[in-house]
């Protein structure tokens, strides 16, 4: 009888990360398109980005309905719990870089038919190369529990946050020489800083993936290269 | 083998024929016992009749083997069909089969070079993140569709695009869903090539455009103003030699460029000598460096470093690190070139180090070096007749060789540009390297470095 019930818990487990892993692939696939859809302004696939957004937050949702329901019913103790809790937060972070990909989509269709500097282009297409291969190590290392692969992704945060600060830096001498740039230029700001967000959660999965694992949470200070909070912006120019 | 197969049904046929035959057999031996016991037979005729039964029983007739026949030899076809394991390995692409719960039952080896993580017994969704798969899986699961076809593409670690065919394997063709078979096909190239045609539309129309301007613009001075201007006739036509040959060199790279990325996601498998190679583009470039007053400074091993390759890229990365070095570290009067082995994580790496003692570059720029027609200073990578795609070339081979580039820079203090491979484990190396440079243990790349390229 015992066994029994074991072997069903398993078999629950199992499912709630199978729906985790189907939820991470969509996750990356938003992301990919989103970049995608405004490096070539292709409208539809901004719009495709858009609605699948809503599977997304769907799939959080039952994920988070298991995992509560499977703490009440067989209330787990030790690494099945920190299981539980890290399908709970990595659903979480999963759900945002939706959002954050839907954001993209939704601007690209803001930017439609408005003139974009070619050359930034290379920095966006840099940044979501970079992201997406973080968002590939971190979801692979989950499905196998691999806390030190989890660790190389945390600790490789910073490359993407020195492309945001670089980009940002040219995106404000593109609105200091000409003033039209600066609409579209904005938009290329967020999307620029939605990337970076998007690195932001896979490192917060790389750190559940250690709890995870370790059972111990991450206390060191992320290696941090995001400068723009306090790059001075002069006007002098 | 050939002997076995045939003595096969033969033996099969007279045991069958034994086994049919023999309760009349038995009946008619026993009748002829009985009846020399009773005395109505003598004894030697009924031991002759026993014997005759039992061996028309047992030889086998021309006749009766032909009945056997077809039974026999169906078997024989059910013992050669080969097994499941087999046939997904005749299959040319990556091919799964699953369970009818979507469970990884097999896979063959070009699956497995495909998902490094497959594993027997893991739900499929576990191992493949694909949308689309899972979605293909699930609608064939459920019965609404008996086979699908689904496209989907990967970004990361090279762009890849994948015909996938789901379809339910059931038993005897239409009972009950017993398997779910995936075949997978590459469609890289021909998408690639797609792709390329409007990467290279987009990318020629607007680098090529400055320098064409220009031309027209002395072209229309020398028929018109300075139609007479013998002094100005001259340098103009320098200037224009000087942008079109800019415009030849960018067209050339732009292509090799395009190369490349054309078989980015094939790994080369070769091995080639780094220091073969290294000592060879050292070599090709010492008129270039005594022409700007540089000396390069090989630290190169003796014997050899192996690692895959394909010779004529690496010769190309090689190659622009060094003409850079060159150029851009032109102040510092010195090119340090290195070639080591690191060990890390219990794999071997061949590392050549490549640094320059000139200006620098300032940290802003390190991780967008590589992107096409990024220019720290346009002006001064003009005037060096640089196409702003010489590190973005480097940056693609070594991505398909699965290498890294690591870039490490103090402005005022030049940089150093890394690139690492893995090392072809087996082939030995003589320890005693060169000592040319005193510091050449200076050269081992720390990996907390500022850019990194490919996971």
């Amino acid at each position: 009888m015992t066994e029994h019930t074991v072997k069903q818990f398993d078999e629950e487990l199992n499912s709630l990360s199978e729906s985790l892993a189907e939820m991470g692939g969509l996750a990356e696939k938003l992301v990919a398109d989103a970049v995608q859809s405004l490096l070539d302004r292709d409208l539809q696939r901004a719009q495709g980005v858009i609605s699948s957004d809503r599977t997304v937050d769907r799939l959080q949702q039952y994920i988070e309905e298991r995992a509560v329901l499977l703490i009440a019913k067989r209330q787990p103790m030790a690494v099945d719990l920190r299981e539980i809790v890290a399908a709970l937060r990595v659903s979480n972070d999963l759900e945002r870089i939706g959002d954050l990909a839907k954001n993209i989509a939704k601007r690209v269709l803001a930017l439609e038919g408005q003139l974009r500097p070619p050359k930034l282009a290379g920095g966006v297409d840099h940044m979501g190369e970079l992201v997406l291969s973080q968002l590939k190590e971190v979801l692979d290392s989950y499905a196998r529990h691999d806390a030190v692969r989890a660790m190389e992704v945390w600790k490789r945060d910073g490359d993407i946050d020195a492309i945001y600060t670089s980009l940002f830096r040219e995106l404000l001498t593109y609105m200091m020489e000409d003033p039209r740039n600066i609409g579209p230029c904005t938009h290329l700001l967020f999307c620029a800083k939605n990337i970076e967000r998007i690195g932001d959660h896979a490192t917060n999965i790389a750190e559940t993936i250690h709890y995870l694992v370790t059972g111990e949470a991450l206390m060191d200070e992320r290696p941090k290269q995001d400068l723009t909070s306090s790059t001075p912006i002069s006007f002098s120019t | 083998m050939l002997e076995g197969s045939s003595f096969v049904p033969l033996f099969d046929a007279s045991r069958q024929r034994i086994r049919r035959l023999w309760p009349y057999a038995a009946v008619s031996a026993a009748f002829l016992v009985a009846a020399a016991v009773l005395g109505w037979l003598p004894v030697s005729a009924a031991v002759i009749g026993c014997v005759g039964v039992l061996l028309v029983a047992v030889i086998p007739s021309g006749s009766d083997s032909d009945s056997s026949a077809p039974r026999s030899r169906a078997r024989g076809e059910g013992a050669s069909l080969p097994d499941a394991p087999a046939l997904l390995a005749a299959l040319p692409g990556p091919s799964i089969l699953l369970d009818a719960r979507g469970v990884v039952v097999l896979f063959n080896s070009a699956a497995a070079e495909a998902f490094p993580t497959l594993r027997q017994g893991d739900a499929l969704s576990l191992i493949l993140r694909i949308p689309e798969l899972i979605e293909a899986v699930r609608t064939v699961r459920s019965g609404e569709a008996s086979d699908l076809v689904v496209e989907y593409s990967d970004r990361v670690p090279v762009d890849r695009w994948t015909r996938a065919s789901v379809s339910a394997v059931r038993s005897g063709g239409a009972g009950e869903l017993e398997g779910i078979l995936l075949a997978l096909t590459d469609q890289t190239e021909l998408r690639r090539a797609e792709r390329m045609r409007v990467d290279f539309v987009a990318n020629a129309s607007h680098e090529l455009r400055t320098p064409l301007a220009a031309l027209l613009g002395f072209i229309e001075t020398l028929q018109g103003p300075a139609r007479e201007d013998t002094a100005a006739r001259g340098r103009f036509l320098e200037i224009m030699r000087g942008q079109a040959t800019r415009m030849a060199r960018l067209v050339d790279d732009l292509l090799s460029l395009s190369r490349i990325e054309q078989k980015l996601h094939v790994r080369p498998v070769e091995a080639v000598d780094l220091v073969e190679i290294t000592k060879g583009v050292l070599d090709g470039l010492t008129p270039l460096a005594a022409e700007r007053a540089v000396v390069l400074e090989p630290a190169i091993p003796r014997g050899s470093v192996l690692v895959r390759g394909d010779r004529d890229e690496l010769i190309r990365v090689v190659e622009n690190l060094v003409e850079n070095g060159i150029k851009y570290g032109q102040s510092g009067g010195r090119v340090r070139v290195g070639l080591q082995i690191l060990r890390s994580g219990g794999r071997d790496e061949a590392v050549i180090a490549i640094r320059d003692f000139g200006p620098g570059i300032a940290a802003e720029h390190l991780p967008r070096l590589t992107e096409r027609f990024y220019r720290v200073d346009a002006g001064e990578s003009r005037d060096k007749g640089g196409t702003g795609l010489g590190l973005a070339i480097v940056k693609h081979i070594l991505l398909r060789h699965r290498g890294r580039l690591v870039v490490e820079s103090e402005p005022g203090a030049g940089a150093t540009f890394s690139v690492i491979l893995e090392r072809l484990t087996g082939a030995a190396v003589e320890t005693p390297a060169e000592q040319v440079s005193p510091e050449r243990h200076a050269d081992v790349v720390e990996p907390q470095s500022t850019e990194r390229i490919a996971p």
